[in-house]
């Protein structure tokens, strides 16, 4: 994939175009193409004229950058909250990209990995680390293997290493493989599998800024989090504000999926109508009816198609809709879709993925999932709305990770606004959406397959 | 047990981590030790436990948790498809499909002639891409239409 159109862009402009398929045919994301577009200068600019560590997160505190991996914390605030003056301090970057709908950070590390590496370089110079991870997602080890050649480019370059530039300042960082745990995702349970371990997520507090990678104060951001870092030093904290809209500044990118024309990375103004992005991706495929839209990840609540349309994409607009803008995934559904059966693959991923560890996510997901599964295959019973929405109750707020919530959010908003399908599903043992109608949905299917439908 | 190649992946990886810190080369360990034998029996487990210096027992842990490890032997080919939600809506589900009924097998099935297993997999975070397959957990293949299954098939010799 790649950037199939961008307003105002601050994170993708002059990247190259790619080969959809041969990522071996990439151009544009070595250091030189990344220096003639502006990159290190932002590096540069904090060794010359002497910032500060505070005038650094002062910058990017101006920048109102709030966390792009779906929790939208403000990145300036996380880092002042490392400790000064600790020997042994880490920055960690999560490319550990799982949530079903995001892969905006698959191509960040696939046409500008340098952004990534100079955003570390400096959240490491501004909290005062001398070593940093970044996590990859197991199945993108194809960008692992170029995001280490990469490293070697900057390490080469004098952009890493010790005396970074002249400064006197020391830095490395390093690529550390996943290998399939969507759980990784969660920064503690990222910060355990680093140390090789299970991904298990621990207790918090302590926050990692406090008690991190062994054990030591650690930040952690996500791939665009530090990719935004560079044009925020480099054109200023209040210019990418000003990109966005007040409390959510800067541009994002989105990952769209789903059904409309042109499945794809858009990078767009926080606060840009969602009913633009749409337009942007080319409108829904074959012209079909919008139903419904995920907003942010697999993890955030549905909302109807027309609830959605009056929505602009940023943190406060999608929350007040009753959803989360997460990290600006967003799932288009249109009238083919069974709902019952979206819902019961989404609970079936988080049943296969809950780490174990807490009792009512281990349990309650299974719980969960079976109840989607029998209702999707006609043995539902009437009282099965109510029970679902009491499992899913029970599940939040009682786990030590956000994981259980995540289960749970998706059935309850399902049922809340689809509740008249699932129970046709109850009542009638079969799909409100017509069988020849939900074949129509998929591209591949209505040209090769037949059947397989509720 | 590994070839001085494999050991010496190994070995750089190590060597990213502080120095009582050889557990966290763990994950990318059992990851080049796959790739060598095609799969983790528990002696490999054990060895790669070994060699870095932690209890087996951890090292179990890790290779039962993450999903892309194999603790059993797998065919020549590992194909792994991505059903989930963003991908079925853009013909995921239909294009295991396809691969069942051209390899004959099921997921979590090898066929007879050691040739190709089938996995179902879970979000690689390439959706826009979809459908998606993953082939022996490194390459990524991306918009797999009919064309483009019978032409990687056709590839794996």
């Amino acid at each position: 994939m790649a950037i199939l159109a961008a307003i105002n862009p601050a994170l993708t402009a002059g990247w190259h175009q790619p080969d959809t398929r041969d990522m071996g045919r990439d151009t544009g994301w070595r250091l030189k193409d990344y220096e003639a577009r502006g990159g290190y200068q932002a590096l540069k600019k904090i060794v010359t004229d002497k910032f500060s560590q505070d005038q650094v997160i002062a910058e990017v505190k101006a920048s109102v950058l709030r966390g792009r991996g779906g929790a939208g914390f403000p990145t300036g605030l996380k880092w002042s909250f490392m400790p000064k003056g600790a020997p042994e301090k880490y920055i960690v970057c999560n490319t550990d990209e799982g949530e079903p709908g995001t892969f905006k950070d698959r191509d960040l590390m696939r046409l500008d990995p340098h952004a990534v590496i100079e955003g570390m370089v400096i959240a490491a110079f501004a909290v005062g680390a001398v070593r940093g991870y970044n996590y990859i997602h197991g199945e993108i080890y194809e960008l692992y293997q170029r995001f280490e050649e990469a490293l070697a480019e900057a390490r080469a370059a004098g952009y890493l290493g010790s005396n970074i530039l002249g400064s006197g300042f020391d830095f490395d960082l390093f690529a550390h493989q996943g290998y399939g745990a969507y759980i990784c995702g969660e920064e503690s349970a990222l910060l355990e599998s680093i140390e090789g371990k299970k991904g298990q997520p621990r207790f918090k507090p302590p926050f990692p800024a406090q008690v991190g990678l062994y054990g030591k104060p650690t930040t952690i951001n996500n791939t665009e989090t530090f990719a935004s870092i560079p044009y925020i030093l480099r054109q200023g904290g209040q210019a990418f504000l000003d990109l966005g809209k007040p409390n959510n500044g800067g541009t994002k990118l989105f990952s769209v999926s789903g059904h409309v024309n042109k499945p794809g990375n858009y990078e767009v103004p926080m606060g840009t109508p969602f009913a633009k992005l749409l337009e942007m991706c080319g409108g829904m495929r074959g012209g079909r009816k919008l139903k419904a839209v995920i907003p942010g990840g697999s993890s955030a609540p549905v909302l109807p198609g027309h609830i959605m349309m009056d929505c602009t994409l940023d943190y406060d607009s999608i929350a007040k809709a009753g959803s989360m803008l997460g990290s600006g995934a967003v799932i288009v559904m249109d009238e083919t879709v069974c709902m019952v059966k979206s819902l019961e693959r989404l609970s079936w991923f988080y049943y296969e993925e809950s780490c174990g560890q807490c009792t009512p996510c281990r349990e309650g997901t299974g719980w969960l999932y079976k109840m989607v599964h029998r209702i999707e295959h006609g043995q539902g019973r009437p009282e099965d709305l109510d029970l679902l929405d009491d499992v899913a109750k029970n599940i939040m707020g009682r786990t030590i990770c956000a994981l259980g919530d995540a289960a749970a959010l998706p059935v309850r908003s399902f049922v809340q606004h689809f509740r008249d399908e699932f129970a046709y599903h109850i009542e009638h043992k079969k799909c409100l959406v017509p069988p020849d109608i939900q074949r129509a949905g998929s591209t591949f299917h209505t040209r090769l397959m037949a059947g397989a439908t509720c | 047990m590994l070839s001085e190649a494999t050991l010496k992946n190994i070995d750089r990886e190590v060597a990213k981590y502080p120095p009582e810190q050889k557990q966290s080369a763990v994950m990318a360990a059992l990851h080049f030790a796959q790739t060598e034998k095609g799969w983790l029996s528990r002696d490999l487990i054990g060895y790669v436990a070994q060699y870095l210096g932690m209890p087996e027992m951890a090292a179990y842990e890790v290779a039962t948790f993450y999903n892309m490890y194999d603790l059993k032997p797998v065919g020549k080919y590992k194909i792994t498809v991505c059903t989930n939600l963003p991908c079925a809506l853009s013909g995921g589900v239909h294009a295991a499909d396809y691969v069942k009924q051209k390899l004959g097998i099921d997921f979590n099935e090898t066929t007879p002639d050691g040739k190709f297993t089938l996995k179902e997999g879970e979000c690689m975070g390439a959706c826009g891409d979809a459908p998606v397959m993953l082939v022996n957990n490194v390459h990524m293949r991306s918009f797999m239409t009919p064309e483009e299954i019978d032409k990687l098939i056709a590839e794996c010799k």
